[in-house]
């Protein structure tokens, strides 16, 4: 931050000029909200914040190769070009062992490291492992609609639209399906992303440990309303999150009729709350037995195998 | 079903003036352009000499023509969505309503892999590999022609689109079940399943001819480890192409069937996956991705060695690498779905088996870096964008590597960043590539060079551009901004949106300055003109015969010594202050020109365009129409025609005198 901010004195102090001076402090800031306080570069539970650091070291460790590379490459173009005399030409140097053996193992080393970082960093961070936590998990069934989504919490009783509340502190154990075409369910804050599909669910296990409102979106097109598909994570205190828990049983209930209505397309909803869930809706729409609105019904009465639970 | 099947007058967007003006202009200007040529006398010209031509040369230079056009095109689909995307802010929707908007992107990414780069790459193998080869064709000299027609075919059908119904709405890859009849009932997905169907088969077609030529027909003593670098990544990415296109064709054939005939491969009823989809599109689509790249490294290998006149550093380290990239790209595909929710052990194998591919193609960058040492680097405009390259490359294999991460991809997959990360590759990787190439071999072309400063100024566009253009993707990447969104609901979005629209403006201003070069090289000609044939003191046997080189282009196929052979030739020359004695001419055989390949490809567009319509009479009447020219083509009687011995005398002799005569310049000035 002092430097941007010397910078900005910097440039102040040499251009007299009213709109450059905003503009310097304009990409300040954008660099600073960049880097502090959004996006992925920001978590605020325990995958996002392992998933960024894998990230930042991976860069570094790819940087400390790349940035002599860059310089290299314009040393070597600009001190062996035509016109330099003191350059001494080789034109028939084509052949170096030595050489080969250091171009071959330096990218070959740097990719075992970052081999060895993938190999434990994908086993650590699997999607569907549990997260280690003294404090039960929250059960939440999500289904992308055509353009929302469908939170469901089966303990609780409870689902909610483009609107997730969770408990801050306690790991929430997601099982994701799509009443439509795929979609992949984010909250960049929160960390791994995991696609939704029809027929299928997949699981998925993450945590918000800093109370706040996060925001969630679709990051996989999924049709025209797309853009709009977006939701907030309410992360609440947990006796605050009993509290609405509790509040949220006086909403309507979400029965077939109320499903069928929801999944009739529709894009930038507000969040609504449902007071109960017909029982096992969440495995009647993997299953394709929950009524629907836009396919004729008559056409997926059975339930078919082959569907992954 | 009425005689014109789902076509109806309401298949023309009246209500839409963007697409209907446009047409309209292109049309107007097509047929413009067919009544000047028509006053100039130049059809017969064009119809003998490159519409129905076997030379592999004017097959070549019709593909990067193709190529060209369907760049404005597919740069016209970008700079709308660059704006639209600075528009359509918070409160405001923007100029383009999704239906309209998901079909620029999906056309974008299609027109751009399918009809700019495909063409791109496939004209310079066209062009350059038979040349280096030294010999006279490619393998199937029609077969070759056809190819080519059955690509514009398919880039025909495309743009149709534009006035005749929608194009897919579905990304370029069409996901189902998003692009299945139940969610994408119009003709949009039909439009991108035969248009790349129908090219499909050029491509493969091409892959066979190259592979043939490549593996059988070479100069004498042009042994596997004596071919150019461009030859061995030509190879390499035919290669693939022969393995990878056909997953492609059954991939989209499968998805046809889905449509047109009630299947159930990736549909959510009937006990189908869509998971299968996804696999087999990308058991295709990352090895396309090494069709590009490898080829684009190629002409970066010559470039390095020619312009710093030097041989390539570690030519058989680079032909291992290249060999390695091409066997190592059919086995990563799953890492372009690591958030499909495969196990830890799954997404680790695949994550490591992508990184590995940066150890040879590290390798290349570190070979090239030493060929520029102790060279005499001439800062031509293929070599700007070679540095340019150099330095743009090794920024997006370090995010490609992260995106191998499969813990870090679970965070940027299908974000900005990958975007940007993509066309990192793309452009730093092939389109300068391709942009150092056609500066390159320009004057073997046409017999004359490129203008330089323009050239600078175009390279100028592109590295500016690309960076502003882009750079501000990763950061929204990295704030969570996922692609293809018609609306952006975050306002701080804004200023970087604007900054990498500012930036598709400057490539577009690159794209205008091609042109303007283009045009100012023609009416300057007369003083950049290529004598010699070997304007940039080349290495490889395409500068040994004349720009533009004959039909058979050369009198007796050079016999090779050495890697390098035409450098070895012109080394021994020069010193000997002699050439070669005058070989024993012998009259050469050529293919006769035919006009089976246009008129395939009339038919083919025919019976695609009526598949799409539904128009069941006429899509018989082009399969039989195609069928039939194949069974006429196949009973021709005149294989070949015979260029007499007097014109291969007198031409070999115009280029031994003008060799002669640059020799004695050479022993002059050293």
């Amino acid at each position: 931050m002092k430097s941007f901010a010397c910078h900005g004195e910097l440039m102040r102090f040499r251009l007299h000029l009213a709109s450059m001076r905003r503009v310097a402090c304009f990409v300040a800031a954008l660099f600073l909200t960049s880097g502090c306080n959004r996006g992925i570069l920001d978590p605020v539970g325990p995958v996002g914040a392992a998933e960024k650091t894998i990230l930042i070291n991976s860069t570094a460790i790819m940087l400390a190769i790349i940035i002599p590379t860059m310089i290299a490459t314009v040393a070597f173009a600009w001190w062996f070009r035509r016109g330099n005399s003191k350059a001494t030409y080789l034109p028939d140097w084509e052949y170096s062992g030595a050489i080969e053996m250091v171009v071959w193992a330096i990218p070959a080393l740097t990719i075992m490291l970052l081999g060895g970082i993938a190999w434990i960093g994908s086993h650590d961070l699997e999607p569907s492992r549990p997260l280690k936590s003294t404090v039960p998990a929250l059960k939440v069934e999500v289904v992308s609609l055509d353009w929302k989504w469908l939170f469901i919490y089966p303990d609780q009783g409870v689902a909610t639209v483009n609107q997730l509340v969770v408990p801050a502190g306690t790991p929430v154990s997601f099982r994701l399906t799509s009443a439509t075409v795929w979609n992949s369910f984010f909250v960049p804050q929160m960390g791994t992303m995991i696609y939704t599909m029809p027929r299928m669910t997949t699981r998925l296990n993450l945590q918000a440990d800093r109370p706040g409102v996060y925001e969630g979106i679709s990051s996989h097109f999924s049709g025209d309303g797309f853009p709009g598909m977006q939701f907030q994570v309410q992360a609440l205190p947990a006796d605050q999150f009993a509290m609405w828990a509790q509040s949220a049983h006086g909403g309507p209930a979400l029965d077939g009729a109320a499903y069928s209505q929801l999944t009739k397309p529709s894009s930038y909803v507000k969040p609504m709350t449902y007071g109960a869930v017909a029982p096992g809706l969440f495995d009647a729409i993997v299953a394709n037995r929950a009524p629907s609105g836009p396919v004729p019904p008559q056409q997926h009465n059975q339930p078919l195998p082959g569907t992954k639970a | 079903m009425s005689f014109f099947g789902r076509l109806t007058w309401h298949a023309i967007p009246f209500d839409q003036p963007i697409p209907l003006i446009t047409s309209l202009v292109v049309t107007l200007a097509l047929v413009g352009l067919a009544i000047w040529v028509w006053r100039k006398g130049w059809w017969p010209y064009l119809w003998h000499e490159y519409i129905t031509s076997t030379d592999h040369k004017h097959i070549g230079i019709m593909y990067i023509v193709l190529a060209l056009l369907m760049l404005v095109r597919g740069f016209a689909d970008a700079i709308m969505m660059r704006a639209q995307q600075s528009l359509a802010i918070g409160a405001s929707q923007g100029y383009l309503p999704p239906e309209h908007y998901n079909q620029i992107f999906s056309a974008h990414g299609t027109i751009m892999i399918f009809f700019v780069a495909m063409p791109f790459v496939i004209g310079f193998m066209n062009f350059v590999v038979p040349l280096q080869l030294g010999v006279r064709d490619v393998a199937f000299p029609t077969m070759n022609n056809v190819s080519f027609w059955l690509n514009a075919s398919g880039a025909l059908l495309v743009n149709l689109s534009l006035v005749l119904g929608e194009f897919a709405r579905t990304g370029w890859l069409a996901f189902p079940p998003l692009s299945e009849t139940q969610f994408s009932p119009g003709v949009g997905v039909d439009y991108y399943l035969v248009a790349l169907q129908i090219s499909g088969v050029g491509t493969v077609l091409t892959a066979v001819n190259f592979v043939t030529t490549i593996l059988k027909t070479r100069a004498p003593g042009m042994s596997y480890l004596r071919m150019p670098v461009f030859c061995w990544t030509a190879l390499a990415s035919n290669l693939i192409m022969l393995a990878a296109f056909p997953v492609l064709t059954v991939a989209l054939a499968q998805l046809m069937l889905d449509r047109y005939l009630g299947f159930h491969f990736f549909t959510n009823d009937g006990g189908g996956n869509s998971m299968l989809y996804m696999n087999l599109i990308w058991v295709w689509g990352h090895p396309e991705v090494y069709i590009l790249v490898l080829p684009a490294f190629g002409i970066y290998s010559e470039v390095a060695a020619t312009f710093s006149g030097k041989p390539l550093f570690g030519y058989r380290s680079m032909v291992f690498a290249t060999l390695t990239i091409c066997i190592i790209s059919y086995c990563v595909w799953l890492h372009h779905f690591f958030t499909m929710g495969a196990g830890g052990d799954i997404n680790a194998v695949f994550g490591i088996a992508s990184m590995i591919i940066g150890i040879p193609t590290g390798v290349k960058i570190y070979n090239w870096l030493f060929t520029m040492y102790g060279g005499r680097v001439r800062f031509t405009v293929p070599v700007y964008y070679l540095i340019g390259f150099m330095l743009t490359f090794v920024v997006g294999g370090l995010t490609g590597v992260l995106l191998a991460i499969p813990p870090v991809d679970f965070v940027v997959h299908n974000s900005l960043f990958l975007v940007a990360h993509f066309h990192q590759v793309i452009i730093g990787g092939v389109v300068f590539a391709l942009m150092a190439g056609y500066t390159y071999w320009f004057p073997k072309a046409f017999g004359f060079t490129l203008d330089e400063r323009l050239g600078k100024a175009v390279f100028w566009c592109w590295f500016i551009g690309f960076h502003l253009a882009f750079m501000p993707l990763y950061v929204l990447g990295f704030w969570g901004a996922t692609r293809r969104m018609q609306h952006i609901n975050d306002p701080t979005w804004a200023p970087w949106l604007n900054v990498a629209l500012v930036g598709a403006v400057i490539i577009g201003l690159g794209i205008v300055l091609t042109v303007v070069q283009l045009l100012y090289s023609i009416k300057t000609r007369d003083q950049r003109r290529d004598i010699t044939g070997d304007p940039w003191d080349g290495r490889t046997l395409e500068w040994l015969t004349l720009s533009p080189p004959p039909h058979y282009n050369f009198a007796v196929l050079p016999d090779v010594h050495g890697e390098e052979a035409y450098w070895t030739r012109k080394q021994t020359a020069i010193k000997e202050e002699k050439l070669i004695d005058e070989p024993n001419y012998q009259p050469i055989e050529m293919p006769v020109n035919t006009p089976t390949g246009v008129i395939v490809a009339f038919f083919a567009s025919l019976c695609g365009f009526a598949v799409i319509w539904y128009i069941w009479w006429l899509a018989i009447l082009g399969l039989i129409g195609a069928f039939a020219i194949f069974v006429w083509y196949a009973w021709r009687d005149e294989h070949e025609h015979i260029i007499p011995i007097e014109e291969v005398r007198a031409n070999a002799r115009e280029r031994r005198r003008i060799r002669m005569e640059h020799l004695h310049t050479i022993s002059q000035s050293t």
